[in-house]
């Protein structure tokens, strides 16, 4: 296992082109991450060569698809470090993967059953469980945010109670960068006797995971922020909570048996699979994950680092500039505003500057609320970044902001 | 397609167009836009209101629709962030004060990219600058209609 950041950034075609005439620098891998040449050259490869729908198929290609299918959810298995791919559940991405947990265990709540979320969540993580709000009573709480942008624990414990079933956060923000204490937050939820679903969309870039040693009962993530295509993502679950959930969406692929009055279905994972997967964007995620498994997770979390420790050092002192999100521990993403300008005006002239950055909501409108912003924007780094894009950052934040002083 | 554009708006193009002229690299036509934004009228809370409220995702726009004399259109305009408020400016003197047909027959992406300013109008959500333009057409196609 290595990691040579030069190395690493020479296997992302997209990295070497220019923005407005000047070298792309592209911090906003928060939202979606590029994609190196091992996850292109799998997807493009079985595009080529072996390209057919999965599983029931008796040729070869059919059989070979299968097998390169099957394979990428041995190496999702793998970076979670599940027991068993059967509870790997390919979806659409992580919005899907809530929704399909929000759906399913959602049947099994009655009004004034409890789910408790956090004021950091994005929306994806809200949403699904409004859904549930607003069709079967259940009462929604949400676990407060600290001025420096950590989970208020000692509130967490005060709601938690008989009626909780479900706690739902996020493993890591997507604007504040906090790293929530999972595991802590698993084995208070059980304590009481609820699941715990954690998004890891965030966490999984930038951690090593392992679900069983965190006791998660569900772990949602996406493809593309992992390096991976779009169109993908993967929920995790406990065999015996996958056993326990009726089907998401009806289909092929998810039945074991149908007749015209009786129906059965396909155990975990395909229960929950209906209709033609994204093949080759599961084959992508697959590519992904064995790529990131051959780096050393913890020099690139190292490096990730010292590009957040960069940009603060440059720009310490800076009196128009504010920060959002300062927990001891977090990853490398910062969210900031300007004194005087707008979000969207930052983001812009940095843009002009060839530097990439994120200004807006970041889908997280109960925590814009909660720091009384409108929108903020977010440089968020990645492993291909560089200390010299970091310094670019800087400078041209530096020069944006004469814009509006 | 090329557009029919009348006379007062077209006018009122060319003066932006060699205001615009005046000015060096894309930091010179930024700041200008800013100051252009700066000198326009807030809206006052009541009417950045939701009603007046175009969609947008990382800033917020407002529009004001007040019929004037002789059938014009006269359109008021503010948004929280600057680049765009000042983007709103050039609209409002483009668009406000006239009669719906005109309205109708003005090119606004083509006369962005005269200006230099042609990523402005891209049709991105975040960006509310293109909702504005479609809800400035469709009160002009709205107030041709009841004429």
């Amino acid at each position: 296992m290595t990691f040579d950041p030069a190395d690493i950034r020479a296997q992302f075609p997209i990295l070497s082109r220019q923005v407005n005439g000047r070298p792309l620098v592209y911090l906003d891998s928060a939202a979606s991450a590029q994609k190196p040449r091992a996850v292109i050259d799998a997807m493009v490869r079985t595009t080529e060569t072996s390209y057919a729908n999965v599983h029931r198929g008796l040729h070869t290609l059919a059989n070979e698809t299968t097998e390169a299918f099957e394979g990428a959810r041995e190496s999702v298995r793998r970076l979670i470090n599940a027991e068993t791919t059967a509870q790997v559940i390919f979806t659409k991405g992580a919005t899907d993967a809530i929704n399909l947990v929000a759906s399913s265990f959602g049947l099994s709540l009655v009004a004034g059953d409890e789910i408790v979320l956090s004021e950091m969540e994005h929306h994806s993580n809200i949403v699904p469980w409004h859904f549930l709000r607003e069709r079967k009573g259940v009462v929604l709480k949400f676990i407060p945010v600290l001025d420096d942008g950590s989970l208020d624990m000692e509130a967490f414990q005060a709601l938690l109670g008989p009626k909780t079933r479900l706690v739902a956060v996020s493993h890591m923000s997507n604007v504040l960068g906090t790293i929530n204490p999972a595991r802590a937050i698993v084995e208070m939820a059980h304590a009481v006797g609820a699941q715990v679903l954690l998004d890891g969309c965030q966490a999984i870039v930038h951690a090593e995971i392992d679900v069983q040693a965190l006791d998660v009962d569900f772990y949602a993530f996406s493809g593309h922020k992992l390096y991976g295509p779009t169109g993908i993502g993967v929920l995790y679950g406990k065999a015996e909570r996958l056993a326990a959930l009726p089907p998401y969406q009806g289909g092929g692929e998810m039945i074991g048996s149908v007749a015209l009055d009786a129906i059965t279905y396909a155990d975990p994972p395909h229960r929950f699979e209906a209709g033609t997967p994204p093949i080759i964007e599961a084959i992508g995620l697959g590519a992904a994950a064995e790529w990131v498994m051959s780096l050393d997770r913890e020099a690139v979390m190292a490096h990730e680092h010292g590009l957040y420790r960069r940009i603060k050092e440059r720009l310490n002192g800076a009196n128009w500039l504010t920060e959002i999100g300062t927990a001891p521990g977090k990853g490398a993403i910062f969210a900031f505003n300007v004194a005087g300008a707008h979000a969207h005006d930052i983001a812009q002239i940095l843009d002009r500057y060839g530097v990439a950055v994120r200004a807006g909501t970041h889908c997280a409108e109960p925590l814009m609320r909660r720091f009384g912003v409108t929108s903020t924007a977010r440089a968020s780094f990645a492993l291909y970044n560089t200390l010299e894009e970091a310094d670019a950052f800087a400078d041209a934040l530096s020069r944006a902001q004469t814009f509006f002083a | 397609m090329r557009m029919l554009m009348t006379g007062a708006i077209l006018a009122e193009l060319d003066d932006l167009a060699s205001e615009f002229d005046l000015l060096g690299d894309w930091e010179e036509r930024y700041r200008y836009v800013i100051d252009l934004g700066r000198s326009l009228a807030p809206l006052s809370e009541t009417e950045r209101s939701d009603a007046n409220k175009v969609r947008g995702c990382a800033s917020q726009v407002w529009l004001v629709t007040e019929p004037g004399p002789g059938g014009v259109l006269g359109f008021r305009g503010d948004s929280d962030a600057h680049i765009v408020r000042g983007l709103i400016a050039i609209l409002l003197r483009l668009y406000s004060g006239r009669r719906p047909d005109e309205i109708l027959a003005f090119d606004a992406r083509a006369a962005f990219d005269r200006l230099g300013l042609k990523a402005a109008l891209s049709a991105q959500r975040s960006n509310g600058l293109f909702s504005m333009v479609e809800r400035i057409r469709r009160d002009a196609e709205a107030a041709r209609a009841r004429a």
